[in-house]
C-alpha cells in the first residue's frame, strides 16, 4: 500500500508506461523471431497479422460476429457479477450455508468446465443462451468465493465501531460494510471478467454458428493462420486493456472507497 | 493530596461502588450478564451482580484477572450488549440496545477504517451526523492536532504505527465530544514506553474535555497512574472486590510513577488481585 502511494508521482507513472512499451516491443520482437524460425504457414509475422486484423475490422460480417460475442459476453458478465455478488453475500453472511457450499464451489472451480458443456447444450440448446450460461458458469465462481471471503473477513470491531458511532444499519451497510468489502469483491469481479470471456469464447468454439470463437474454429478448419493469429491478437489486446483498467481501478479502491 | 492507605483486607465480592459526592454520570444496579449455553456447553455467567456509580468528570479504571468480564462490563455500559438482569443508566436515562448520545467508545483492537485517510477517519462520525463541513474541519483539525497526528492527516492507517492508529481511534471518538468516554484496553497492544506517553495524552484529554472516563485495563500501573479510583474485579463472574482511591491531583502526568505512594497503590491493587488471578488461571488452564 505504502509503495503504491509513493509511486504515484508523475515520473514513476512515466516509467511504468515505458516499462509496458518495452515489454510489448520485446514480445513483438520474440514473435517476429519465432516467425522467422517456423515460417509463415505456422506463424504469420506481426505485420501480416496486423494487416489481416485491419481488413477483418472493416468487414461487416466480422462486425456481426463480434457483436454476437459482445452480447453473449455482456449478459454472461452481468450474471457472473450480480449473481456472484448476491450469492457471495448470502454465503458470507450465513456461516453454515457458506460452510456447506464452499467445498462444492471450490471443486466446481477446479474441474475443467468443458466437460459440462454437453449438459449445458442439452439444457440451453444451440443458441446464444448456451454461450451465456457457459460464460457465466466460468465467471460466477470466483466472484462468489471472493465476495464470501470479503464478507466473512469484515473485522467485528468495525461493526462494533459503527454502533459506537451511532450508525443506523443502512448507514453501516453503506459506509462500513461496502467499503470494507469492495476491494476484495472487485478483485473477484476482475478474475470473473477474464474467466467469463474465456467461457464465452469456448462456448462459441463448439456447437455455434456465430461469434469470434466460431470464426476462430472456422479459420482452423480452413487452415487460415493469418486469421487465427489476427483474432488472437484482437482478443489479447481486448483482454489486456480491460484487465489493466480493472486492475488500476482495483488498486485505487484499496486506498479510497 | 491524601496518600492512599496501605493494603487492606480484600472486601467481600459484590462490593457496591458508589461515587460519593458529585453528580452521578453512570449508575449500574444489580447488573448481571449470562451468556446462554449452546449444545453441551452450560450457560456462563460473565458478570455480576454488580453495582457501580461514576461521578461526572471522574476518571475510573477497572482492573481484573483475564476473562473476568471487564470487556463485558464495558459493552453493557455502552449499550452494545444488554444485561441479563439489572439496570444501566447514563445521566439518569436507561441505556438499552443502543449506544447513547454523548457516549464514546475506544476499543482494544485497531478499529480505524483502513479505506479512509486519517482526516476522513476522524471526521467519520461527524459526517454521518450531518454536521456542516466547516465545523467538521475545525473539530477534526483540533482533534488530530491534539492527538499529534497533524503531519499524517492525509496518510492511511496502514502507514501509521500501532500507537498512532490507536490515537486516531481516540481522535475519531473525541470529535464527537463525548461526555462519557469508555476505553477498552486501548493501549493493550503497545509497548510500555508508548503506553506511558499515551497515558499522558489521555490525562490531558480528560482534563480538557471534562468527560467522565472509564478505562478497562489489565495493567495495574496504568490504572494506578491514570485513575481517581480503581475498581478491582474478581475472577469470573466479575464483581468489584475493592475500590482504591488514588488521591492524585487533577493536574498529573506519568511522572507520578516515581512517587512512593504510586508503589503503595499498585501494591494494594496487586494484593487484591493476586488470589483472583490465580483463581482465573486455574479455571482457564
Amino acid at each position: 500500500m505504502t509503495a503504491n502511494v509513493l509511486s504515484a508521482s508523475p515520473s514513476a507513472a512515466w516509467r511504468a508506461h515505458m516499462d509496458t512499451a518495452l515489454l510489448v516491443a520485446a514480445l513483438v520482437g520474440a514473435w517476429q523471431l519465432l516467425h522467422f524460425a517456423v515460417g509463415g504457414d505456422a506463424l504469420p509475422s506481426p505485420l501480416a497479422a496486423s494487416r489481416r486484423l485491419v481488413h477483418l475490422l472493416a468487414d461487416p460480417d466480422f462486425a456481426a460476429n463480434a457483436a454476437e460475442t459482445a452480447r453473449a459476453f455482456g449478459y454472461a458478465l452481468l450474471i457472473s457479477w450480480i449473481g456472484g455478488l448476491g450469492l457471495g453475500v448470502l454465503l458470507g453472511a450465513h456461516r453454515l450455508t457458506g460452510d456447506v457450499f464452499e467445498p462444492m464451489l471450490v471443486t466446481l472451480y477446479a474441474i475443467p468446465k468443458i466437460t459440462l458443456y454437453p449438459v449445458i447444450l442439452l439444457l440451453f440448446g444451440l443458441g446464444i443462451s448456451a454461450k451465456i450460461a457457459f460464460g457465466a458458469l466460468h465467471g460466477i465462481i470466483p466472484v462468489v468465493l471472493f465476495t464470501m471471503t470479503a464478507v466473512r473477513n469484515i473485522h467485528p470491531v468495525h461493526l462494533k465501531s459503527a454502533r459506537a458511532l451511532h450508525l443506523t444499519p443502512a448507514a453501516t451497510a453503506l459506509h462500513v460494510i461496502l467499503p470494507a468489502t469492495l476491494p476484495e469483491v472487485f478483485s473477484g469481479f476482475r478474475i470473473g471478467f477474464a474467466l467469463t470471456l474465456l467461457g464465452t469464447l469456448i462456448g462459441e468454439m463448439f456447437a455455434s454458428q456465430r461469434g469470434i470463437g466460431y470464426l476462430l474454429v472456422h479459420a482452423m478448419q480452413n487452415n487460415e493462420p493469418e486469421i487465427i493469429v489476427a483474432l488472437a491478437l484482437l482478443l489479447v489486446a481486448f483482454a489486456t486493456i480491460a484487465s489493466s483498467l480493472l486492475l488500476a481501478l482495483d488498486r485505487r479502491l484499496r486506498h479510497a472507497a | 493530596m491524601a496518600p492512599p492507605g496501605l493494603p487492606r483486607p480484600v472486601a467481600e465480592p459484590g462490593t457496591a461502588v458508589t461515587g460519593g459526592p458529585g453528580q452521578c454520570a453512570v449508575r449500574l444496579a444489580g447488573v448481571t450478564r449470562i451468556y446462554p449455553g449452546a449444545g453441551l456447553h452450560p450457560p456462563v455467567q460473565a458478570l455480576g451482580p454488580l453495582d457501580l456509580e461514576l461521578r461526572q468528570g471522574e476518571f475510573f479504571a477497572v482492573v481484573g484477572p483475564s476473562g473476568c468480564g471487564k470487556s463485558t462490563l464495558l459493552d453493557v455500559l455502552a449499550g452494545l450488549s444488554r444485561p441479563t438482569s439489572g439496570t444501566v443508566e447514563f445521566e439518569g436515562r436507561p441505556v438499552t440496545d443502543r449506544v447513547p448520545e454523548g457516549v464514546g467508545v475506544v476499543f482494544q483492537e485497531d478499529a480505524s477504517f483502513h479505506w479512509l485517510t486519517v482526516r476522513d477517519n476522524a471526521a467519520f462520525g461527524l459526517r454521518r451526523q450531518g454536521v456542516p463541513e466547516r465545523e467538521i474541519a475545525e473539530r477534526v483539525d483540533h482533534a488530530i492536532a491534539f492527538m499529534g497526528l497533524k503531519a499524517f492527516a492525509t496518510a492511511y492507517p496502514a502507514q501509521l504505527s500501532g500507537g498512532m492508529r490507536q490515537r486516531l481511534c481516540i481522535a475519531r471518538t473525541l470529535v464527537l465530544r463525548p461526555r462519557l468516554l469508555l476505553l477498552d484496553e486501548p493501549f493493550g497492544a503497545l509497548d510500555q514506553q508508548t503506553r506511558l506517553l499515551m497515558g499522558d495524552e489521555v490525562l490531558r484529554l480528560w482534563r480538557e474535555t471534562g468527560a467522565t472516563v472509564l478505562l478497562i485495563t489489565h495493567a495495574l500501573d496504568e490504572a494506578a497512574m491514570l485513575a481517581d479510583r480503581v475498581g478491582v474485579m474478581s475472577a469470573r463472574p466479575g464483581r468489584f472486590i475493592d475500590v482504591v482511591t488514588t488521591g492524585w491531583p487533577r493536574e498529573r502526568d506519568s511522572t507520578i510513577v516515581a512517587r512512593p505512594e504510586f508503589g503503595q497503590v499498585t501494591a494494594r491493587l496487586w494484593s487484591n488481585l493476586r488470589a483472583e488471578s490465580m483463581k482465573a488461571m486455574s479455571t482457564t488452564a
